[in-house]
């Protein structure tokens, strides 16, 4: 293949002065300068010139996948193993108004991503023309920032700002919408180091004052808690070595958000699992009984606080967050830290150590009785079957049959085996969990995994899915199988949306409407038909040797694990409740008030 | 400590805030989207650019919430990512800066008789200017404090009061420094 030499001089080497190039070749080399060596993408009209300079590159590889909203979902998975932005590819109208999903699940959950959308040309903007929509309209809401490029000399420079925004500060995703015109037109070329953006500035270094403080509170406090989130993964590894370097020093207990699992291991003592609606028994309690809480990159979801009014009503609390407008957005704080979580982390550290503080260790002793007095309640446990795969049983088998590897990666899609997994498929390091937390979007985790293996070939990648869910995105089998990604599609296959039913049956006198699948296509027919490896799971006694199978087979797996239908995701904060009214099993009961079913 | 909590999440007080922006494409809908996408009031907004060299446009909006809920919006404000400065006029906290706030209002009313010699009295008694006249109408150009633009409308109402077209308010400091 001939190889264009415009486009492969750059690689982030310095430029003095401005190469004369088209606006498609501009976007390439300005992937190459920032160090992109994959996108997610498909192809159309108002792209077609960008994948024709694409066509000639070596470097970057192109990850076609079926639905555009897949190639935004890969592109988080890859961002969220590997740290590095993800980047996208697709061309106008649909092909814009189909990343939308991805970009809003990006956007909740603070995944830095470019992506790049074809425009109709200049002169058809606002024309209606084929394929045509207004995408930075559209997009406005849903990502950081975005640009409708109209001069091509504007490009180079838009294009680093955008990897830029997305990356810095706290993470999300960004929109450039390229006419097709331009890129087509020939314009200056400008590297990366040129930019410097006129008003982009995030804070990330803490205040001194706000450190000195907070390690006060710490080392006053009686019944401490950390509770971390996923600004510790988004900062980065050294992030999650610094939390277990401070819950070494203080001995405090720590619980984390479901986008912040990993940062601490959850073999330690310390841990105290999965916080929130579905989170553990000595968790929540720990989060309502504690008189300092230590919030560290979490965003006082609704989903971890519960009831606002009675959400940890004893507490003093500290908020570390990179994005400002975060500190007493939800819970008034007692102290907000504005930085980026490495940095702040270094700093409570530092100053531990030099200022001597000790821990009220009498106090910590006594904190930890409870705690064990709550642990002793053993809340993830649940009644198993001889006869009958309980989702539980199913996870904790893939939990223990994989757990022996350092290279596993896991998504989900979303719902209760998304919550079952957080719960029980424990994890000792970061960027190892990709789920889909703000937005909870069904369909995500299939393409997720095409990402993840994308960024990691060797790795074992699963997806524990839900059969519903999976259905939203199962075209990207066909992607997997296009890349040889031996993507492990672990399915609990309930026949429901497992956990509207469950809101079903305890908020809505069990009247299950429209939650049962009554077509459900035969998976493992379906694996073969994508060239894929179907599996299929009825008994307890076969499970482990066809997990064993799915993991040494070399192709994608799709492994349909026939659960019980009626299982319920327990433990669980009802709407409207407080962090010490949970579920703990269905004999619990409970009266759900009105104001609590009007809540999600 | 308390009460003071109470109070910031319970009494709705109105605001007025400048934010100064890049002046490009979309940067307003990219402020109106946040206020009607989180739900927040606004009563009015007027916007322009400031400095042509600099490209920047001013926009001054004037909302209402709780105390909690405009330091949301200034915070969100503060986020987006072609602001460069958010200033609070009516900020009684530490260190904020005073403002003088300023609308201006096209008011016309059509009458004659008692009626309109009325009108062109209270109009001068209110420095307003009479900016087109006819034998049955008068506009009047008003400058002033949102409040005293009110009550002029409000007086001129039963005086045949047919159209008013404000302008929102413009917002800037006292003293020697910029917002």
């Amino acid at each position: 293949m001939d190889k264009d030499d415009t486009l492969t001089m750059g690689g982030g080497a310095a430029q003095a002065a401005a190469e004369t190039m088209t606006g498609a070749q501009m976007v390439i080399r300005a992937l190459k300068d920032q160090g992109v060596t994959h996108i997610f993408g498909y192809p159309g009209g108002a792209v077609l010139p960008i994948y024709d300079a694409l066509f000639k590159v070596e470097g970057i590889t192109h990850v076609l996948v079926r639905h555009e909203q897949g190639a935004v979902h890969a592109a988080e998975g890859y961002a969220r193993s590997t740290g590095k932005p993800g980047v996208v590819l697709v061309t106008s109208g649909p092909g814009a108004t189909n990343a939308v999903t991805g970009l809003t699940d990006a956007l909740m959950d603070s995944i830095p991503l470019v992506v790049l959308t074809g425009q109709v040309p200049t002169h058809l903007i606002g024309t209606d023309a084929f394929q045509e929509c207004d995408t930075v309209g559209i997009t406005r809401p849903c990502t950081k920032n975005n640009w409708l490029v109209k001069d091509v000399n504007n490009l180079a420079r838009t294009l680093h700002e955008a990897f830029e925004i997305a990356t810095t500060g706290r993470p999300g995703p960004v929109v450039v919408d390229i006419p097709k015109d331009v890129q087509f037109q020939t314009g200056a070329y400008h590297g990366p180091q040129s930019i410097h953006h006129r008003t982009w500035r995030p804070k990330t270094d803490p205040d001194l004052s706000a450190i000195v403080k907070a390690v006060e509170m710490m080392a006053a406090a009686e019944r401490p808690i950390i509770y971390s989130g996923g600004g510790i993964i988004n900062s980065g590894p050294e992030a999650s070595r610094l939390l277990r370097e401070l819950v070494d020093l203080t001995g405090f207990p720590i619980t984390s958000t479901l986008m912040g699992l990993g940062a601490f291991p959850a073999s330690r003592p310390e841990w105290l699992g999965l916080v929130g609606m579905h989170g553990t028994w000595e968790a929540n309690h720990a989060m309502h009984d504690c008189d300092l809480m230590i919030n560290l990159g979490a965003r006082f979801d609704d989903r971890v606080t519960g009831k606002i009014s009675a959400f940890s009503p004893g507490s003093k609390k500290i908020h570390l967050d990179i994005d400002a407008s975060q500190i007493n957005k939800i819970v008034r704080v007692d102290l907000g830290i504005v930085g980026d979580a490495t940095k702040a982390l270094r700093e409570i550290i530092r100053f531990w150590k030099t200022q001597k503080h000790k821990v009220q260790a009498a106090a910590l002793k006594d904190w930890w009785k409870q705690i064990d007095v709550w642990r002793a309640k053993k809340s993830l446990s649940y009644r198993n079957s001889d006869s009958i795969i309980k989702p539980q049983y199913a996870i904790d088998r893939l939990y223990e049959l994989t757990k022996h590897r350092d290279d596993v990666y896991v998504t989900t899609e979303v719902g209760q085996h998304q919550m079952w997994a957080a719960q029980r498929f424990h994890f000792q390091q970061p960027n190892r969990w990709m789920t889909s937390g703000g937005l909870g979007t069904m369909g995500y985790g299939l393409p997720a995994a095409v990402g993840v293996q994308m960024a990691h070939p060797g790795a074992l990648v699963i997806d524990i899915a839900g059969e519903a869910s999976v259905q939203m995105t199962m075209q990207e089998m066909s992607t997997a199988m296009q890349y040889d990604l031996p993507i492990k599609i672990f399915i609990l296959n309930n026949e429901y949306m497992g956990m509207v039913r469950q809101w079903q049956e305890i908020l809505h006198g069990k009247r299950y409407s429209h939650s049962y699948s009554e077509a459900l296509p035969d998976f493992v027919k379906m694996a073969e038909a994508f060239g894929c490896v179907g599996l299929r799971a009825e008994k307890p006694s076969e499970l482990d040797d066809k997990i064993k199978e799915m993991i040494s087979v070399k192709k994608p797996v799709l492994f349909d694990v026939r659960v019980d239908p009626a299982e319920n995701c327990y433990p669980m904060i009802p709407s409207g409740g407080a962090h010490n009214e949970m579920l703990l099993s269905p004999d619990d009961g409970g009266e759900i008030s009105d104001a609590g079913k009007m809540l999600v | 400590m308390h009460d003071t909590k109470v109070k910031l999440d319970t009494e709705v007080e109105r605001h007025t805030l400048t934010v100064l922006v890049d002046n490009e494409a979309g940067v307003l809908a990219r402020v109106v989207g946040l206020f009607s996408g989180r739900g927040y009031n606004i009563e009015s907004l007027t916007v322009a650019e400031v400095d042509p060299m600099a490209k920047t446009s001013r926009i001054t909006i004037v909302t209402s919430g709780t105390m909690h809920v405009i330091e949301q919006i200034e915070s969100q404000l503060r986020r987006l990512v072609p602001t460069h400065k958010v200033t609070n006029w009516t900020d009684v906290r530490d260190g904020a800066k005073a403002g003088i706030e300023r609308e201006m209002a096209l008011v016309k009313v059509a009458g004659t008789g008692e009626k309109r010699v009325e009108a062109l009295r209270m109009a001068d008694a209110f420095r307003a200017r009479p900016v087109d006249t006819t034998h049955s109408s008068f506009v009047f150009e008003i400058t002033g404090s949102p409040a005293k633009i009110d009550s002029f409308v409000d007086l001129m109402r039963p005086l045949g009061l047919v159209d008013v077209s404000r302008t929102g308010v413009a917002a800037i400091s006292r003293g020697p420094e910029a917002m």
